[in-house]
């Protein structure tokens, strides 16, 4: 490494930790056997939902009122940062009698 | 006391009997049977449907229908093979087959629109009768709990494309 390299990737983990909000979480929803757990959740604009599907059949997490439309293959994970604040209720369009409400604050 | 023993003996022998069978209850490896059956007829209409369908979001639906019940019935073999369990042929299943072949010549003169509408209505109307057979005779008859278990997943599916077909039906509207 070149010496005058350090000093920029100093800076650069300095601006990065300033730019990323301290208080961003990751949330995770597990989907098993067509129910999705929990099927409330609480959080904050900037943080990070992960639906996890454990099920061997492909689900979508879909919101009614159209902020997002995550598609989950059979057991894969599939993320989504949250951008507004609101309830949003979201359902599996393959299987609509999976229902759940995300609850995001500012 | 020895009429009531007599009594619970003619009510033990009489539930163990033949008679039990014959009242309709049906064992598991006929429900396993039923239950893989109800699967293929769904999957071979839906294989009918992406020839035929006009609609993109009958299409749609008819591809979920194979993909959900290829991985139901993927897992009831599993489990039969895992239980050493034979499926056994039965009335139930014969008629269900008999019903949707007809259903399928039916739908086979059909074309467009006509069709769309056709298949989508008998999807629901299909696993409307599959559902409640889950939920008020297999379900309830089947002994062992790994069986019990994927019939009640098999149920939430199924419930799951009853609600998805009616949505697509009002789409068509």
């Amino acid at each position: 490494m070149k010496p005058g390299r350090l000093p920029a990737i100093v800076l650069a983990i300095v601006f990065l930790s300033m730019v990323v909000p301290a208080h961003a979480a990751t949330l995770q929803i597990v989907m098993e056997n067509l129910v999705i757990s929990p099927a409330e959740v609480s959080a904050k604009v900037g943080d990070t939902i992960e639906w996890v599907n454990k099920d061997v059949f492909a689900h979508t997490a879909t919101a009614k009122n159209g902020d997002f439309d995550v598609t989950l293959p059979p057991k894969k994970s599939a993320t989504f940062v949250v951008k507004k604040a609101g309830t949003v209720d979201y359902y599996c369009r393959y299987h609509p009698n999976m229902k759940a409400t995300l609850k995001i604050e500012p | 006391m020895f009429v009531r023993w007599s009594a619970a003996i003619a009510a033990i022998a009489f539930l163990s009997g033949p008679a039990l069978a014959q009242a309709g209850k049906p064992t598991d490896p006929q429900i396993a049977h039923i239950a893989y059956t109800a699967g293929v007829i769904d999957i071979n209409a839906a294989k009918q449907a992406l020839k035929k369908a006009r609609s993109k979001d009958v299409k749609a639906f008819a591809q979920d229908m194979v993909r959900d019940h290829e991985a139901v019935n993927k897992q009831a073999l599993a489990l039969v093979k895992k239980l050493h369990v034979t499926p056994e042929d039965n009335d139930t299943s014969r008629t269900l087959s008999k019903q949707a072949s007809d259903k399928l010549a039916a739908l086979d003169k059909l074309n467009g629109a006509a069709f769309d509408k056709a298949y989508v209505e008998n999807e629901v109307a299909y696993h409307k009768t599959v559902n409640s057979a889950l939920e008020t005779q297999l379900i309830p008859a089947a002994s062992n709990a790994e069986l019990k278990g994927l019939l009640q997943t098999g149920l939430k599916i199924f419930q799951g494309h009853e609600q998805h077909a009616e949505h697509v039906a009002a789409e068509l509207k």
